[in-house]
């Protein structure tokens, strides 16, 4: 499919480079030539330097032939001039567009129709939506949902002394006497897709599929005491922080936020009155002290510099903070990262480049495409759900007859709204939601992809 | 340095090369040259045999190829090509020495032209279309041939850009279409288009099919080896301008046909390097026409032969309907000075390029202003879009690069004891991947009398001609095969 993407940042440079793995014509547009050049270097995709909201940059990098404009710039307006100007330049292109301000936050349904978008993202509150659910139901190192919410994947780290230490796959249920699935697991920095042999270990990190209503229980069983956040304190107070203090203050969370810049304190103050904004240096770690890094329940750091928000989580591990949540932008997929303490890693460029992957999938192919895509094991695997359709070949087959390619699992079925974790008995038929669980590096399209051929 | 990729990719162009010996081994086995056989079937399988020892030397190849490796891999590349392809000569004995015959090859693939050979015409069949198809394969690149067929996940990764940026030759090497794959594909479309079209034409005017190939396959290649001894002039005046107006074809960026393809004419028109390639032609066309106006019976021929000689010299072909060695000093002079402008980037000839020309008047121009006003802010630019001081740089270097070389294989190749002038043209011919100079190597001469130090360094001047100097100097400097 050709693709342009328009702004070559650091959203712009990561969807590039999984939509080139997956085999598209990418253009890249951007003003920066050096930029450009980089990215050229690197990808096997054109280049064109200019304005992307001008008509001949647009031609240029042929968007009369093209089927997908995703405009990641940095400011919004430029983002949707140039979705505007290149729908009308061939009317079936579809426009992705990156909306940030908080002040179009309310219209940007109107906005859709009126400039011709047919997707519009927003990494910050997206992230803040996440990092939402993550304080509200604590425990998780992240966690992403399938159908519509009932079905979650959700990521923990194995301490020492933990019940799962040192128990195999095979003996998991009687461990945690509940239905669970342990879909991969990160050891050492890299992704296996485990089988019943596999021995869980103290330091593995592991993706966990079940219904949200049995996770409860795992939570309980393995012994993770957790108890409603009261207080969180934010560092940094961009547009995420925003986002955020406004989802938790609804919560019934007290927020807190520092933040160094006097004007921003201001606006912020402004927005959020019920919100205590402070003005003072985040990485200092005096002031965390004095507004009481103690006794609050989360500690997010926000500011726009990664090693920042990395030194500052490190601080909050060191004041025994319950539970810790790092925004990383440049360094997400880190390996170097996992050891530290730093607690959850979101990242919002990452988020935002899972919603478009899976939208341009499903432009792709019409028919069974993927309804969700989460990228899990610092971007090794990938858990996809489809919905079973008439095309699906071994439709009510148990699965133990099935031979699946190598590095892939069926991590759940949904059907009619109840979820089960899959044993060799199991099957699907039409209209079943099914998750499976790729350690692949071919993209997994449709759920046929994933047999043996 | 991943070696073991670049060994891949060697053993890939290796293979390709052993196909493409097929129609030479097939011709002369029709026409049955028993040495020519021998000499294709040895050289095949050698061939063969180096290709599969790389290939299982290299399966397992790690990731990781920068612009490093991409260099160092068209330079060897095109040397160990080179090696091989010259095999059938040397076994067939039509060739004895091995020198002689890795100069004929060196020359076929860099479509220069330049022979040793003072009888063309007793040359087998076989060897004799080997020879010219060197000059198509060599013309567009062998390895954009692997990357248009090639398949496999490591195409997706950029490096095959500085695998593009070494073989095509141009300041400023951009894709046509966003997957290289693609690109090369085009390329080689366009290529063969081109190439029909041209034996159609001589076939037309009543060529034999094998001189229509092999005339096609030099003129496409910009190369210039011929099957007569006389180059073109023993055929009709029809005949010698089709050669002229593709010659000319073939010497303009490839990247104006696929805009024609796609219907933006406009653009093509617009070029400023097109205007300049056609503009500096017709110039010297008409300047010899009246230069030499005494030498042909009439204003046709004189015509005819000016057009032929400046499109041979300027795309760097290097046919010949006439002995411009008797012309006025003036015509030779005009053509010196073509030989080393060239043809277009991106096309298949040779020489400086008209693009680094244009760039180096214009940053020369630009220069020349600011001295007559210091704190005047300008950009150089070409076809309305500003070309970065990186790629000016690089120009310059470049041009400081060519000038040193050709400045030392002069002084190098004079121990042979020719005269200056003699010299200099073989050095530009070499270089520029023309053939033939003046005076002792004039289109009526060759190179054969030349000494073994000297052919050798011809040999390295052409291949760097072709590939643009860096990849071939890259070859000498420590710092390549000293640990990263």
């Amino acid at each position: 499919m050709k693709i342009i993407i328009a702004g070559d940042g650091k959203v712009g440079a990561t969807l590039t480079r999984q939509l080139v793995a997956e085999g598209h014509d990418i253009t890249l547009i951007d003003a920066k030539a050096e930029v450009l050049e980089v990215s050229e270097e690197r990808y096997d995709i054109m280049a064109v330097q200019g304005n992307c909201a001008s008509m001949a940059t647009l031609s240029r990098a042929g968007v009369e032939e093209a089927e997908v404009l995703i405009v990641m710039t940095g400011a919004d307006e430029v983002n949707l001039l140039c979705c505007t100007i290149a729908h009308g330049m061939n009317p079936k292109l579809h426009t992705i567009a990156r909306i940030r301000n908080p002040e179009y936050k309310d219209q940007i349904y109107q906005m859709r129709h009126l400039f011709g978008l047919s997707m519009v993202v927003n990494p910050e509150r997206q992230a803040a939506i996440e990092m939402e659910r993550l304080i509200k139901y604590p425990g998780f190192l992240k966690r992403d949902t399938f159908a519509k919410g009932k079905v979650e994947i959700v990521e923990l780290k194995i301490g020492e002394g933990s019940k799962l230490c040192n128990v195999g796959l095979y003996d998991l249920e009687n461990v945690v006497k509940c239905k669970i699935l342990v879909c991969a697991v990160l050891r050492n920095s890299k992704a296996i897709i485990p089988d019943g042999n596999f021995v869980l270990q103290a330091g593995d990190r592991i993706f966990v599929t079940a219904s949200t209503r049995e996770l409860t229980v795992f939570l309980k069983n393995i012994g993770i005491i957790t108890h409603r956040a009261k207080k969180a304190l934010l560092c940094g107070g961009g547009r995420l922080s925003y986002y955020l203090a406004q989802l938790l203050h609804q919560d019934g969370i007290m927020v807190e936020i520092i933040e160094q810049d006097y004007d921003r304190c201001l606006s912020l103050a402004t927005q959020l009155p019920d919100v205590t904004v402070v003005h003072g240096d985040a990485s200092n770690e005096f002031l965390l002290e004095r507004e009481g890094i103690g006794e609050c329940d989360v500690l997010v750091t926000l500011t726009g510099v990664d090693e920042m928000n990395l030194f500052i989580s490190l601080i909050g591990g060191k004041a025994a903070v319950p539970q810790i949540i790092t925004k990383l932008g440049r360094l997400s997929n880190n390996r170097i990262l996992d050891t530290l303490p730093v607690g959850s890693m979101i990242s919002p460029k990452d988020l935002c480049c899972n919603d478009i992957v899976r939208y341009v999938r499903a432009i792709r192919n019409q028919t069974g495409a993927a309804q969700a895509v989460n990228v899990i094991a610092d971007g090794q695997a990938e858990a996809i759900e489809f919905i079973v359709d008439g095309n699906t070949r071994y439709c009510g087959e148990p699965l133990k007859k099935l031979k699946l390619k190598k590095n892939i699992r069926v991590a759940g079925i949904n059907r009619h709204n109840s979820f089960e974790i899959p044993n060799g008995d199991s099957f699907y038929e039409s209209g079943d939601g099914v998750i499976i669980v790729t350690g692949r590096d071919e993209v997994i399209y449709q759920l046929n992809d994933i047999f043996e051929s | 340095m991943n070696y073991r990729m670049m060994g891949k990719f060697i053993s890939r162009i290796l293979f390709v090369e052993v196909v493409f010996m097929l129609p030479a081994l097939l011709i002369s086995i029709y026409h049955q040259e028993k040495e020519t056989i021998f000499g294709f079937l040895t050289g095949m399988v050698i061939t063969l045999a180096t290709a599969l020892l790389l290939h299982l030397l290299c399966r397992k190849a790690r990731k990781g190829f920068y612009a490093r490796e991409g260099l160092v891999c068209v330079g060897a590349s095109w040397i160990v090509m080179s090696l091989l392809g010259c095999l059938p000569f040397y076994f067939s004995g039509e060739i004895p020495s091995f020198v002689d015959a890795l100069f004929e090859t060196v020359s076929g693939f860099t479509t220069t032209g330049a022979s040793i050979l003072p009888e063309v015409e007793t040359l087998s069949l076989g060897n004799l279309y080997w020879r010219s198809f060197t000059h198509w394969l060599g013309g567009m690149g062998v390895l954009v041939f692997v990357l248009a067929i090639g398949r496999g996940r490591e195409k997706s990764d950029g490096y095959t850009m500085h695998l593009l940026r070494a073989e095509s030759p141009g300041p400023k090497v951009e894709k046509l279409v966003p997957k290289m794959k693609d690109t090369a594909k085009i390329l080689y479309f366009l290529y063969v288009f081109l190439t029909i079209l041209n034996v159609v034409f001589l076939l037309a005017g009543g060529m034999p099919l094998f001189d229509a190939l092999c005339t096609a396959f030099g003129t496409a290649g910009t190369g210039g080896f011929g099957v007569k001894n006389d180059s073109i002039a023993g055929y009709s005046p029809y005949l010698q301008n089709v050669c002229t107006v593709f010659m000319l074809l073939f010497g303009v960026n490839f990247s104006c046909y696929y805009l024609l393809a796609i219907r933006q004419v406009k653009n093509v028109f617009k070029d400023e390097e097109l205007r300049f390639y056609l503009g500096t032609a017709l110039a010297s066309i008409l300047l010899i026409a009246w230069n030499v106006r005494g030498f042909y019976g009439t204003v046709e021929e004189t015509l005819r032969h000016a057009a032929f000689q400046v499109a041979s010299i300027m795309t760097t072909t290097g046919f010949a309907t006439t002995d411009f060695d008797l012309w006025p000093s003036f015509s030779k002079a005009i053509l010196l000075g073509l030989m080393i402008v060239g043809a277009c980037a991106g096309s298949t000839g040779g020489g400086f390029k008209c693009g680094r020309t244009l760039l180096l008047i214009k940053s020369l121009r630009r220069n020349v202003r600011q001295i007559l006003h210091p704190q005047k802010v300008q950009v150089v630019r070409v076809n309305g879009q500003t070309v970065t001081e990186r790629v000016l740089d690089n120009t310059n270097a470049y041009l400081a690069a060519y000038a040193f070389i050709v400045v030392f294989s002069f002084i190098v190749i004079s121990i042979d004891g020719f005269s200056p002038m003699t010299n200099f043209s073989a050095v530009l011919a070499c270089f520029n991947n023309i053939g033939p100079g003046l005076e002792s190597v004039g289109p009526t001469c060759n190179f054969g009398d030349y000494g073994f130090l000297s052919k050798l360094l011809l040999i390295v001047d052409m291949l760097a001609g072709r590939l643009e100097i860096f990849p071939i100097l890259i070859l000498f400097s420590r710092s390549t095969w000293i640990g990263r």
